[in-house]
C-alpha cells in the first residue's frame, strides 16, 4: 500500500531508539516508530484542545480565534484553563509533537543510513519556538509573555511587541536575521534556477553542439563562473543554503531573547545613540 | 551518532588544472586566469575564477559604479566631508527622492532630489544590464531561462518600490531612499501610513509566506542532499537523468516522515517557485498600497479577518520591563 516502485527494498527493521522492533512498522506511507506514537497523541491532545478553546472563546470565525497565553499576573504558575491554561496545554503539546517529530526524523536517518542534518535543522526550528514561548517568558518572569495562538492575533502580537522597543526594524540582531532571511531566498532562487535550467535546457541555443541534451555540473559551473567568478559546486551550494536557513532562524530567535527588560528593554532607536554621540565628539 | 562523518566540510580537496569552462564563441571576454583558495575549498569549490567580461557586465559595472559613488558622495557631503564622520554616521546618512512639491518632475534641484534620480537611474540601468547579462550567459551556454527569470521577478520588486508605484502614485517622493536606516524608517512608515499595519495587507502575509517557506524549503533540501552525499546526493543532474539510491533515500525520508515526497527535480521547481513568488507576491502589496487600498486596518475589518474593537485583540503585555517580583 502507498508504497514507491523502489520502497519495498528499504523497508527493513531497525534505526529505532526506543521500543525495539514494538513501533518498527509503517502506517500507509508514514513511518510510527515510538515517538511515532508520542507525536500523534501530543498533535491530537493539541489539536482537540484548540479546538475546545476555540469553542470557548467568542468566535468561530477561523482568521480571530486566539488561544491566549495567561494574564500577566499568574507569572510563572498555572493559570485556569479557560485563562491561559489551555495555552499552557497546548504548548506543552506543541514541544512534545516537535520534540517526538524531530527524535522520529533521526530514527528514519538511523533506518536509511543517512546523516542527521535533517533533525538538526528541525532543531533549529524548534529552539526558536521555544525562545519565544518558553526562554523569554521565564526571562521576563510570566507566561504571559509568550504569544497568542491565532492566526492574526500572533501578528498583532508580533507587531505590539516590536513596537515596545521604539522600532525593531533597528534591532542589530533582526537586521542580521532578516539578512539572512532575504539572502537565503536569493540563494534557493539561484540553486533551483540552476539545476531547472541545466535538466530543462533551451531548445534552441546558438552555440552548443546537442542544443536538447541536458547540461551537465561543468555547464552549471560555468554559468557562475562567467556571470559572477566563483560557482560555489554542487556539495557546497548545499552547505551554504542550510547555513543561511539556519541562521536565518537562529538569529531570529536571539533577536527577540535579547529585546526582553531584562537584556534590553528600552527603544532599539536609541540603542544607535553612542555611535553618534561618538561620532559629534570625535568630530568636535 | 556524532562519530559517523556528516560531510559538514570538505576533508580532502583535490588539486588540478582550474577548470576553465564550457567553450563558449566569446572566449576573448573571458578571463584565462583562475586561482584556488584552500579556505572557501572546505564549503565549495576553491577555485575563483574565470569570469567573462563582456560589454554587459562592464556596462553594469560601470553603471553601478557611478550610481554608488554618487550615493557616496552625497553621504560625504552630508557630513561636511569629515572621514571619521563618514564612517561612524554611515548608518543615518542617506539620499532621499525629491519632496513631494515635485511630483514626478523629472529634473528636480540636485540637493532636492535630483541626485537620487540620478543615482537610481544609474543603478537601475545597472540591474538591467546585469540581467541581459544572466540571460546572455544561460543563452550562450544552451540552458534553460530559469535564472533570469528568477532575476526577473526580483526586479520587479524592485522596480515597483523605486519606480512603478511612484509613478502611480505621481509623487517620487513615494520611493525609497537609498541609506542603511532611511530604507528601515521608510519600510516602518510605509505600514504605519497606509492603515497602521501592512501585516493585514494579504500579500504581505503571501511574501512572508514565501520568504519564510524559502528558508524551510532550503533548510530541508540543503539538509537532505547533505545527509545523503554520503551516496552521491549532490550529483543533483545524475539522480535527475537517472535516479539512483542517494535520491531514494532522501525522497523515503520525506515520504516516511511526512507522508510525502518531491524529486530531485521537483523539489528545485518547488524551490525556484517559493524564492520567486516571495517577491512577485511583495511586488503586488506594494503596488496596491496607497493606489488601490489606502488602510489595510479597514480593508481587514471590512473582510472579517482583523476585529472591529482593537479591545478585542489580546492584551500583549510591558515586556521593556521584568515581570519577576510583580503581584
Amino acid at each position: 500500500m502507498a508504497m514507491l516502485s523502489f520502497e519495498r527494498k528499504y523497508r527493513v527493521r531497525g534505526g529505532t531508539l526506543i521500543g525495539g522492533d514494538l513501533f518498527d512498522f509503517w502506517v500507509g506511507p508514514f513511518f510510527v516508530g515510538f515517538f511515532g506514537i508520542t507525536t500523534a497523541f501530543f498533535a491530537a491532545l493539541g489539536t482537540v484542545l484548540i479546538v475546545y478553546g476555540a469553542s470557548l472563546g467568542p468566535t468561530w470565525n477561523i482568521w480571530l480565534i486566539s488561544i491566549n497565553p495567561p494574564p500577566i499576573e499568574y507569572g510563572l504558575g498555572l493559570a485556569p484553563l479557560e485563562e491561559g491554561g489551555l495555552w499552557q496545554l497546548i504548548t506543552i503539546c506543541a514541544i512534545g509533537a516537535f520534540v517526538s517529530w524531530a527524535l522520529r526524523e533521526v530514527e528514519i536517518c538511523r533506518k536509511l543510513g543517512i546523516g542527521y542534518h535533517v533533525p538538526f535543522a528541525f532543531g533549529v526550528a524548534i529552539f526558536a519556538y521555544i525562545t519565544l514561548v518558553v526562554f523569554r517568558p521565564l526571562l521576563l518572569g510570566a507566561w504571559g509573555h509568550g504569544f497568542p495562538y491565532g492566526i492574526m492575533s500572533h501578528l498583532q502580537w508580533v507587531w505590539d511587541t516590536g513596537y515596545q522597543y521604539g522600532n525593531f526594524h533597528y534591532n542589530p540582531v533582526h537586521m542580521i536575521a532578516i539578512t539572512f532571511f532575504f539572502t537565503t531566498t536569493l540563494a534557493l532562487a539561484l540553486h533551483g534556477g540552476l539545476v531547472l535550467s541545466a535538466v530543462n535546457p533551451a531548445t534552441h541555443d546558438s552555440l552548443a553542439k546537442d542544443p536538447a541534451t541536458v547540461k551537465t555540473p561543468e555547464y552549471e559551473d560555468t554559468y557562475f563562473r562567467d556571470t559572477i567568478g566563483y560557482s560555489i559546486g554542487t556539495l557546497g551550494i548545499h552547505r551554504l543554503g542550510l547555513f543561511l536557513a539556519l541562521n536565518a532562524g537562529f538569529w531570529s530567535a536571539v533577536c527577540i531573547f535579547i529585546s526582553a527588560g531584562p537584556i534590553y528593554g528600552g527603544s532599539w532607536i536609541e540603542w544607535w545613540e553612542p555611535l553618534r554621540s561618538l561620532s559629534q565628539r570625535w568630530a568636535g | 551518532m556524532l562519530n559517523e562523518y556528516q560531510n559538514i566540510f570538505t576533508t580532502v580537496q583535490v588539486r588540478a588544472a582550474p577548470e576553465m569552462g564550457i567553450p563558449i564563441e566569446g572566449q576573448i571576454d573571458r578571463t584565462r586566469s583562475a586561482s584556488f583558495s584552500y579556505w572557501i575549498g572546505k564549503v565549495g569549490n576553491a577555485q575563483l575564477g574565470p569570469i567573462y567580461l563582456g560589454f554587459l557586465g562592464v556596462a553594469s559595472l560601470v553603471t553601478f559604479t557611478i550610481g554608488f559613488v554618487i550615493i557616496g558622495l552625497n553621504y560625504w557631503a552630508q557630513v561636511d566631508w569629515n572621514p571619521v564622520r563618514f564612517v561612524l554616521e554611515m548608518p543615518w546618512l542617506s539620499l532621499d527622492p525629491p519632496p513631494p512639491e515635485y511630483g514626478l518632475k523629472v529634473m528636480p534641484p540636485l540637493n532636492d532630489g535630483g541626485w537620487w534620480l540620478i543615482a537610481g537611474f544609474f543603478i537601475t540601468a545597472s540591474i538591467i544590464l546585469w540581467w541581459f547579462r544572466m540571460y546572455r550567459r544561460a543563452v550562450e551556454l544552451g540552458m534553460g531561462l530559469h535564472v533570469p527569470a528568477a532575476f526577473a521577478a526580483a526586479i520587479w520588486l524592485y522596480l515597483v518600490l523605486g519606480f512603478i508605484r511612484p509613478i502611480a502614485m505621481g509623487s517620487w517622493s513615494e520611493a525609497v531612499p537609498f541609506g542603511i536606516l532611511s530604507h528601515l524608517d521608510w519600510t516602518n512608515n510605509f505600514s504605519l501610513i497606509w492603515g497602521g499595519s501592512l501585516f493585514w495587507n494579504p500579500f504581505h502575509m503571501l511574501s512572508i509566506v514565501f520568504l519564510y517557506g524559502s528558508a524551510l524549503l532550503f533548510a530541508m533540501h540543503g539538509a537532505t542532499i547533505l545527509a545523503t552525499s554520503r551516496y552521491g546526493a549532490e550529483r543533483e543532474i545524475e539522480q535527475i537523468t537517472d535516479r539512483g539510491t542517494a535520491a531514494e533515500r532522501g525522497a523515503l525520508f520525506w515520504r516516511w516522515t511526512m507522508g510525502f515526497n518531491a524529486s530531485i527535480e521537483s523539489i528545485h521547481r518547488w524551490a525556484w517557485w517559493f524564492a520567486m513568488l516571495c517577491v512577485l507576491t511583495g511586488g503586488i502589496g506594494i503596488l496596491i498600497t496607497g493606489t488601490v487600498v489606502d488602510d489595510w486596518t479597514a480593508w481587514g475589518i471590512r473582510h472579517g479577518i482583523v476585529p472591529e474593537d482593537p479591545d478585542w485583540w489580546p492584551i500583549t503585555p510591558d515586556s521593556t520591563r521584568s515581570s519577576w517580583g510583580q503581584e
